[in-house]
């Protein structure tokens, strides 16, 4: 059964796991040479030009699984021997061209860029202005438009080419969102790995004696690893040598109940989960600062709970997400979390250590609620803040749900211009939500069915028992609380 | 003495919450707020013999929502000074 989407995944994966194999071996003092020979073993190259160039990216390939540049404070690299520096044609006339007379290319553009030399249309590209109106005009389709899929891929304009065509990424601009990461055809940009402290963190452990690791579990793994029973796969992540495997969608809960709480004292609110959202509030809506939750994220709420009832706990988050990589490193997170890995870390760890996760018994996995685990797609926070504030007797929530960066600023435009009608902003920087994430192993429609069941399947309908822990967690008792009663 | 109730999801479907909930009004009921904290804990790893709780460093099996009295006043109450 095919696992990844796309055949970039599939190499990133095959680095990961050699790499994790080497690891346990105590082997990596030859990695870069032996990685690359293993799995580009010639003598014919597959993917480039030639086997020493396809080498050459795989070792940086595992550079960036061993953490990358550590100067760069980006979780995304750009892979620069790997970018093939894609044409930057924009509108252009193709072959196609039947040279005909009725020349609606030419009578479309705005600017009279297009002009007929010898019989067939040519575009002036220092009067183009890229508007598309001449490929629409063309009754032979002999007009295409190209565009970087890098380029098209960051909806915030980080990525610009260097003087070697070259795609490089603009750290000021960029949100962390990985969505260039999935879309780039070539791999050549790509996430940090670590897998390596997450290796640490559990050999020295000691098999969780001297002290014990959690993993924390982003809900959004439901509608990823359907080869097998989610119960299977919590089986496997303790088989990898996790004391135990704790849903995000617990903190989602806790998270819920303080957003519902900060909404009712400030009028308005947007979320905090997204990490990716949070920066591009902070860096192009610098005004709605003051209005972003102060809750820290569903990752972090469940790890304050958990190094709460055990002081010594060290605790992975195991998401789909590039920007979470970027999130457990800042003064908020850097106390609960202790490192973050992917969902395609995740099959790569399970395939390194051998464990195969289809042979399993289950484990149960049930602690969060409903609202918590439909926190992974869109809407799913906008839902539970208006049935949670009702509940609680809040009146006035009025939340949209914006999914995707384009919502994200067509809404937050909006609100600048007081042309409003909403109070809350649930902000994800994926199309769809986290079960779109830049590190799924998979994509698509189908993955927003799984979060819908998962949500159905718990057994708790309202978030109450998980405030209930958090409460006395922090030695809230009932009487104190807000809202009810 | 810290009193710690599981709730890892095997106990939490064996209904630690409610086990929860009855330590709470019982150290009310006995006013032992001062002498007994109570907290919860992600798994102790005795999932078959769940609700686990953990008085101090010592384990008491078995505990439901209809138990919960009886093996409070026999093994915390008791052991309270």
């Amino acid at each position: 059964m095919r696992i990844f989407d796309t055949n970039v995944q599939q190499i990133k994966y095959e680095v990961l796991k050699a790499l994790i194999r080497n690891a346990y071996e105590n082997n990596i003092d030859n990695i870069y040479v032996d990685i690359p020979k293993m799995i580009s073993p010639g003598p014919k190259a597959n993917l480039r030009c030639c086997i020493y160039k396809e080498r050459a990216i795989l070792q940086e390939r595992i550079k960036l699984a061993l953490g990358g540049d550590k100067n760069n404070p980006n979780v995304i690299e750009v892979l620069d021997i790997a970018c093939d520096e894609c044409p930057i044609g924009g509108v252009f006339v193709t072959q196609a061209c039947r040279g005909c007379i009725f020349h609606g290319c030419a009578e479309a553009c705005p600017k009279g860029a297009i002009s007929i030399i010898d019989k067939k249309a040519v575009i002036d590209k220092s009067k183009c202005i890229e508007c598309g109106l001449c490929k629409k005009a063309c009754p032979y389709n002999a007009i295409i438009e190209q565009h970087r899929p890098c380029v098209m891929s960051c909806k915030v304009k980080a990525i610009t080419m260097d003087e070697n065509k070259k795609a490089k990424i603009d750290n000021d601009k960029c949100i962390s969102c990985g969505a260039c990461v999935y879309q780039c055809p070539f791999g050549a940009i790509a996430d940090k790995s670590f897998v390596m402290e997450t290796i640490d963190i559990l050999k020295n452990s000691n098999e969780n004696k001297n002290y014990k690791v959690y993993a924390v579990i982003a809900p959004s793994i439901v509608s990823q690893f359907k080869y097998a029973r989610i119960e299977q796969v919590v089986s496997g992540i303790h088989k990898l040598g996790f004391h135990q495997v704790v849903e995000a969608a617990l903190g989602a809960d806790i998270t819920l109940y303080h957003e519902v709480n900060e909404f009712k004292e400030k009028g308005l609110l947007t979320t905090s989960c997204c990490p990716s959202f949070v920066m591009y509030v902070e860096k192009y809506f610098p005004e709605f600062r003051q209005y972003i939750s102060s809750s820290v994220s569903p990752m972090v709420e469940t790890a304050k709970l958990i190094k709460s009832s055990d002081k010594t706990a060290k605790v992975v988050f195991i998401g789909p997400c590039t920007s979470k990589k970027m999130e457990y490193k800042t003064e908020k997170a850097n106390k609960y979390i202790d490192s973050v890995i992917s969902f395609e870390e995740l099959q790569a760890f399970f395939d390194a250590r051998d464990v195969d996760v289809t042979k399993l018994d289950d484990t149960v996995l049930d602690n969060a609620s409903f609202y918590g685990r439909i926190f992974a797609k869109s809407g799913g926070i906008a839902r539970g803040v208006k049935d949670v504030s009702e509940s609680m007797g809040i009146k006035g929530v009025n939340p949209v749900a914006m999914n995707g960066i384009d919502e994200c600023k067509l809404n937050l435009l909006k609100l600048k211009i007081k042309k409003s009608e909403y109070n809350f902003f649930e902000g994800m920087a994926c199309d769809g939500g986290c079960l779109n994430g830049a590190l799924c192993l998979h994509h698509g429609p189908k993955n927003l069915a799984d979060v819908d069941r998962y949500g159905n399947e718990a057994k708790e309908k309202t978030i109450d028992n998980s405030v209930k822990l958090y409460k006395l967690a922090n030695g809230i008792k009932d009487e104190e609380e807000t809202g009810k009663k | 003495m810290i009193v710690k109730v599981c709730v890892g999801s095997s106990c939490h479907l064996k209904g630690s919450y409610a086990v929860i909930e009855n330590f709470k009004k019982l150290i009310e009921k006995y006013n032992v707020s001062d002498k007994v904290e109570l907290q919860a804990s992600f798994c102790l790893g005795r999932c078959s013999t769940g609700v686990t709780v953990l008085a101090d460093d010592r384990f008491i099996d078995g505990v439901n929502e209809n138990n919960t009295e009886e093996i409070f006043v026999k093994e915390i109450m008791s052991s309270l000074k």
